[in-house]
């Protein structure tokens, strides 16, 4: 025994996926930024903006790239390591994906370059055309793995025929019930993500004043968007935390660690739930409150982890306190953000130190708070594949042994943790930089002057020696 | 409404534009190790660094289409395969991010030209071990496969490992004819004609050593009246061979159309040993489909954005016509 293919399998989906969604929660969000910055300039033509959208467009270019060769991996772990699950499931999920990797392709083949290098060499509508239908690319991408994902955890409009999912209507596949709400939570919090990244740059640039012109623009205009965007974002969290109560009860029982089901339920803040002895210890509670949030009403009856099989309980400890992290951190996020509000009221917001400092401190802060709540909804979704019909258990390859996983994880743990950590640096790099010596349309990562070779013959071709 | 003889065409040519698309410029990544100075490795790179990203999307594309048209085959064989494939995607990361880093990273330039030229070798011969285990079959029981991770390891699949790198080489080489000058492309015709004569050898070799372990295979070709109908597939192959060697000589642009040539037939060769079977031996396209509704439901969006991406390829593949310079590249 020993080694089990299934738990290492399961870790070494997790790490690969954990690392990839760190670039689309940042990307997403700025591909948006810069069509949003480009539709500044392109009205107002005002250069600041031009320097902003640059300065971003550079580091866009980087972490697209890491999204591309971390992205490259994923649809190959389902068929290395979860090839019960691809067979279950292929008729149904794999358009999806298919659709996901057409839809990345045409966005990344047809409008990145010429965001990335064509500023100069197409019209200036063309090139925020370029922008937007970038920023549209990427949220058709999470559009389509959403709705795979969203499948796993609420699926309909299937129906199974030894063992295997036959689409019935396409329709109800992509909007089955958790789909809406998962997409809008996720697509504002890569956005929330993106914007406190750009914060906490922001916040950098003010205080080495050699770019403070640009880092209070982009401070002033971020703060507005996250002004909507936070509180929207908690709104949204509540809509999906009730649909999930509405579909996936023992999900949500095991998120409050809540075992009895019962009306006047009190809200959990503090536990070291026991899955074992089906109770919780050190438990700090607020009574009434959690029938109260979850269902609007103290009279609302909360589900019990008691209801449900021990087998089809997810980990509670896990996503207990992933789930208190991530609401924990949203929290936070609101009181920066009121924070600054009483800062720029009082008229120091670009100049209180201790504050920019602490911006800068918090850029990471929607990182954390996508893998919190990825790890909620994911552990969550535990002990099944698609929920309430395949079991994990039952989807991992059969022919894998654990010392074999074991292995293409330690690779995988190598690899990520070289190129992530080179990546992180590449694009600090570029915030050094700074958004000041930009006047070539050079981003990085690709030729500079691509889009016009030099005629045949020309003159200055020199022999390449 | 069965579709399967559309998706097999569609699958057909997104796996054979992958294999040479991105073939070439796995050589060029190969080819890179025998580089002898940074201006000659900077001008390598700069000749694939605008269109590789592109080329490799084809490997997604490719694989998100095996599980979405014949996801059968896909379930059976990735597992079969499952040491190859890690190699293959942890090698392409670092080849890559090469592209990447090896301007940006000036104090590790050495170590990213060697992610370069190793990560292309590596995934390289990963993608032939893969062809050579495909082409042997896998133990299946039902609808799984039963065998051992190691088991696509054998003498024939890393032979076929070896002849796929020799082949890249040589469809990298023909790319530098077309888009260096000077004494890069003399050592690039050079370096052509060796791959080619290890490539006709490695294809002569595997076009007799498949039917001796295969039955099946053998039956396919020799048999009668089969035989009367592919006789020209082995002369076309050994008339574009010569065709290849005289033009490495002195043509720019022919080399490479020649090579792209070469490929297509072995790549027809291997469609007839095996066709109609997707998993060798055990399951055919039709076994192996997904269902109708799937197929539909996805050629639908398939044919209206796979023409696009075609054409938009063969519009940036325009834009970088020309001979490569020093100064067009990552800055």
């Amino acid at each position: 025994m020993g080694l089990d293919p299934l738990i290492l399998s399961r870790l070494q989906f997790g790490w690969v996926i954990a690392w990839h969604i760190l670039l689309p929660a940042f990307t997403v969000g700025l591909a948006s930024y810069i069509a949003l910055l480009e539709g500044h300039y392109f009205f107002t033509d005002k250069p600041i903006y031009f320097h902003i959208s640059s300065f971003w467009t550079r580091i866009f270019a980087i972490a697209f790239g890491m999204g591309v060769v971390s992205g490259v991996v994923m649809p190959f772990q389902f068929g290395t390591n979860w090839s019960r699950f691809s067979d279950a499931t292929a008729n149904v999920i794999s358009p999806l994906l298919a659709y996901e990797s057409l839809t990345a392709f045409s966005l990344e083949a047809g409008f990145l370059g010429v965001l990335l290098f064509g500023r100069h060499l197409v019209p200036r509508p063309a090139h925020f055309a370029a922008a937007l239908l970038v920023a549209a690319g990427t949220l058709f991408s999470s559009f389509w793995i959403l709705a795979t994902n969203s499948w796993m955890q609420t699926p309909a409009g299937y129906k199974l025929v030894n063992g295997r999912f036959f689409p019935v209507d396409w329709i109800a596949v992509i909007f089955n019930p958790s789909f809406p709400y998962r997409l809008a939570h996720t697509v504002i919090g890569f956005y929330v993500t993106t914007g406190f990244v750009v914060m906490g740059v922001a916040a950098l640039l003010i205080r080495w004043r050699s770019h403070a012109e640009e880092g209070k623009a982009m401070l002033t205009m971020t703060l507005g968007l996250l002004t909507v965007l936070v509180p929207l974002q908690i709104f949204l969290g509540d809509l999906h935390g009730l649909n999930t109560l509405k579909y996936q009860p023992a999900k949500l029982a095991a998120i409050e660690a809540h075992w009895n089901a019962e009306s006047h339920a009190p809200l959990a803040l503090f536990a070291l739930p026991d899955q074992d002895k089906e109770t919780n210890h050190a438990l700090v509670e607020v009574p009434e409150l959690g029938s109260l949030i979850l269902t609007h009403s103290t009279e609302g009856v909360v589900p019990g982890l008691k209801q449900f099989p021990k087998a089809n309980r997810a980990p509670v400890a896990v996503v207990f306190f992933s789930f208190r992290i991530m609401v924990g951190l949203g929290l936070v996020m609101l009181a920066l953000v009121a924070l600054a509000w009483l800062l720029r009221l009082r008229g120091t917001l670009f100049t209180n130190e201790w504050f920019l400092k602490l911006l800068t401190l918090a850029s990471p802060i929607g990182f954390a708070a996508v893998i919190a709540g990825w790890i909620t909804t994911e552990v969550g979704r535990q002990p099944w594949t698609v929920y309430g019909v395949l079991r994990t258990a039952q989807s991992v390859t059969p022919s894998l042994t654990g010392g074999e996983v074991l292995v293409s994880l330690l690779g995988y743990m190598l690899v990520y943790l070289v190129i992530y950590p080179v990546g992180g640096w590449m694009m600090w790099k570029a915030v050094l930089k700074g958004p000041g010596d930009i006047q070539a349309p050079v981003a990085g990562g690709r030729p500079a002057a691509p889009v016009v070779p030099p005629p045949q013959g020309s003159p200055d071709r020199r022999p390449a020696s | 409404m069965n579709i399967v003889p559309l998706w097999t065409l569609i699958l057909a040519l997104g796996v054979f534009l992958y294999v040479v698309l991105d073939g070439f410029d796995l050589g060029i990544g190969m080819l890179y190790g025998f580089a002898r100075s940074r201006d000659e490795r900077g001008l390598m790179m700069n000749s694939i660094a605008p269109i590789w990203d592109g080329n490799e999307t084809w490997l997604v594309l490719g694989g998100t289409g095996l599980f979405a048209a014949f996801p059968l085959a896909f379930v059976i064989i990735l597992p079969a395969v499952y040491f190859p494939i890690l190699v293959m995607l942890l090698a392409l990361i670092f080849r890559g991010l090469a592209f990447e880093f090896r301007f940006r990273d000036q104090e590790h330039r050495g170590f990213w030209d060697h992610a370069f030229a190793y990560g292309s070798g590596f995934a390289t011969f990963a993608q032939g071990l893969v062809l050579g285990a495909f082409i042997q079959g896998f133990p299946v029981q039902g609808r799984q496969f039963v065998g051992d991770a190691f088991d696509c390891i054998t003498p024939f699949s890393v032979f076929t490992g070896l002849a796929l790198m020799c082949g890249y080489c040589l469809l990298g080489a023909c790319w530098l004819i077309l888009k260096a000058e000077g004494a890069l492309q003399v050592r690039a015709r050079h370096q052509a004609r060796i791959a080619l004569a290890a490539t006709a050898a490695a294809v002569a070799i595997v076009s007799l050593w498949t039917p001796f372990i295969d039955a099946d295979i053998a039956r396919r070709w020799f048999s009668w009246p089969n035989i009367a109908f592919l006789w020209p597939v082995p002369l076309a192959t050994l008339a574009v061979t010569a065709l290849l060697w005289r033009a490495t000589a002195k043509n720019t642009v022919r080399p490479f159309f020649y090579a792209v040539a070469l490929f297509s037939l072995s790549y027809l060769g291997i469609a007839i040993s095996l066709f109609p079977m997707i998993v060798p031996h055990h399951f055919s396209l039709y076994d192996a489909a997904s269902s109708p509704q799937t197929q539909i439901f996805l050629a639908l969006g398939t044919l209206f954005l796979l023409p696009i991406i075609i054409v938009y390829t063969g519009w940036s593949y325009w834009v970088f016509r020309g001979k490569v310079r020093a100064d067009t590249g990552y800055h």
